[in-house]
């Protein structure tokens, strides 16, 4: 009898640990469902993140893995749930970062950007899928980050950093990573790191080549202290322009990942003063060792000429976004739109199209009957390149009378090299070629592509 | 009267584009009666490598702002920068800083 009693007292108890287990994960499954995350469109204050005193069963079985790591070990684990992190710039840096942030356990995640997803970001901004697109970049990684650790407290600014919001949104959070991708806010997230106190962990990627350095740390160099005069912005390429392999920014923003997470979790980075370089072509790292913190640095040195933020884009002479500058170098009649150029077309109108784009973009589209001489050959008269030019001037002079002058229309992917090219032109023209009358066209094949021809790809 | 000395240029971060993509090169400097500093050496690299648009490359006397130099692996700034004296065998990298992401 007794033993009749024991037995279902215990099936009981089974069943209701059963219960009692389905109820946690329904609960769980619809705080999640509920939880619609909120996109903010300005610095707001949040509330201070509570030190955990142990680690729940649940971070026990999540975290082991690394937790057996000696390195990072219990204590590392609880420092890094108290740590926050805001990330500037959620694109091919920042999403491999915050992805393996979110992942460790990081306490809470500030995810950075003034944009939205596009086709051409998906190559590299692993965070953001096809269904994203349109979407605030922010708001699609924190999804993201939520779907793979929904512990971690994620809060997506869809805004850009300016000197007005820098300092309220940084001294909010612990460490900051730069994962930007332009001048301006490299200086703007140095200065107001400096005048925060937090460290910068700051990775960088173009091409196949990637470098890191981690800025402001226990008394090491800042951005300035090493680069005191922002670069000339035609010496500046960006993503769009140079192209970059999807891979690299996502190795730099993983390495980028680790220092920070060495930074939280108590120990020391490896890169305070160090830069890392990283070249993909040849698989090859490489540390140099840096100059100290300068002495006379305009932020954070012994006499401070930055002592609060400044107007960055005046600064570097440059936009704070890696959107295309447009160069405005020719007067109006010596440019034609797309819109000119179709009925040119129609007409059927004798003329030489000059395409002067680099040969791996002419190789992605070209108009089939344009003559391809890169700006850079143009600018060096490159022999077969101007004696090719020649004999297609002189084809289009046949038969007509001498002082013909046969129009030249120059066209690039955006309209800034034909400008260029233009001025080349002139300064060839009726010297080291025939007399020629040369104009540009607006906007480039990109401008055709949306307003004239809507099969001919954009890139 | 120095010796000629042979020394070891790396050019990466883009630097590259400015000598037909080619990042490494092998120079010979010759000799001369005074030893060779780096000042004298970014006249050499602007007469002997770099054919066009130097201003992408130096400004004054000095690499243009935004090209970090590294000699023999270390921040030229710990090394005495255009001050520095070549030895045989240097190795010495034009990085031109990244800012995408
Ligand atoms: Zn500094």
């Amino acid at each position: 009898m007794s033993r009749e009693v024991l037995l279902l007292k215990a099936q009981l108890k089974e069943r209701d640990e059963e219960i009692a287990a389905l109820k946690h994960k329904l609960a769980q499954l619809e705080k999640n469902h509920n939880s619609v995350q909120e996109l903010y469109d300005r610095v707001t204050p949040l509330t201070p993140l509570t030190a955990k005193t142990a680690l729940s069963n649940e971070d026990i079985m999540r975290y082991s893995r690394q937790l057996l790591v000696p390195q990072l070990a219990v204590q590392g684990q609880l420092n890094l749930s108290k740590t926050s992190v805001l990330v500037v710039g959620c694109g091919g840096l920042g999403c491999p970062l915050a992805l393996y942030l979110a992942a460790a356990g990081i306490g809470r995640l500030g995810l950075l950007d003034y944009d939205e997803v596009e086709l051409n970001n998906l190559h590299r901004q692993v965070l953001h899928g096809e269904e994203n697109q349109g979407q605030a970049k922010a708001l699609s990684a924190a999804q993201a980050l939520k779907r793979l650790n929904s512990t971690v407290e994620c809060i997506p600014y869809h805004l850009q950093l300016s000197p007005q919001n820098a300092l309220q949104l940084i001294q909010q959070y612990d460490i900051v990573a730069d994962c930007s991708d332009n001048v301006p806010t490299r200086y703007l997230v140095n200065d107001a790191c400096v005048l925060s106190g937090k460290p910068l962990v700051s990775a960088s990627a173009l091409r196949l080549e990637g470098q890191l350095t981690v800025y402001n740390y226990h008394g090491g160099p800042c951005y300035r202290c090493l680069y005191p005069v922002p670069p000339p912005p035609e010496t500046v390429t960006n993503c769009s322009d140079g192209g970059v392999l999807g891979v690299v920014p996502g190795i730099m923003g993983c390495v980028q990942a680790l220092e920070v997470l060495k930074i939280a979790s108590g120990q020391r980075t490896s890169c305070s003063q160090k830069l890392l370089m990283f070249d993909a072509q040849d698989a090859k790292f490489r540390s140099i060792k840096l100059r100290p913190k300068k002495a006379d640095c305009a932020v954070c040195g012994e006499e401070p000429s930055v002592t609060q933020l400044v107007d960055y884009e005046t600064f570097c002479g440059s936009a704070a976004s890696d959107k295309c500058r447009r160069l405005n170098l020719l007067s109006r009649d010596q440019r034609i739109t797309v819109q000119e150029y179709k009925s040119i077309l129609d007409k059927a109108e004798p003329h030489l199209l000059l395409d002067v784009r680099p040969l791996v973009e002419v190789d992605i589209c070209r108009l089939p009957f344009s003559l391809n001489i890169p700006l850079s050959c143009l600018e060096e008269r490159k022999l077969e390149d101007v004696q090719l030019l020649k004999r297609r001037i002189d084809q289009l002079r046949q038969g007509r009378s001498g002082d013909f002058q046969p129009p030249v229309y120059v066209i690039c992917k955006l309209g800034n090299d034909s400008q260029k090219a233009v001025q080349v032109m002139e300064k060839m023209s009726g010297s080291e070629v025939d007399a020629v009358t040369v104009k540009d066209i607006c906007g480039g094949l990109m401008a055709w592509a949306k307003t004239i021809d809507s099969t001919f790809p954009q890139y | 009267m120095a010796a000629p000395i042979a020394v070891h240029l790396e050019f990466g971060g883009g630097a590259e584009l400015l000598f037909n993509g080619v990042k490494e090169h092998q120079v010979t400097l010759p000799g001369q009666s005074e030893p060779w500093d780096m000042k004298q050496l970014l006249v050499w690299i602007q007469q002997n490598l770099l054919k066009e648009r130097p201003e992408l490359f130096v400004q004054g006397q000095s690499v243009r702002p935004g090209i970090l130099v590294l000699i023999n692996d270390a921040d030229w700034e710990l090394m005495g920068e255009l001050g520095y004296q070549l030895q045989d065998r240097d190795n010495v990298v034009f990085i031109s800083t990244l800012h995408g992401g």
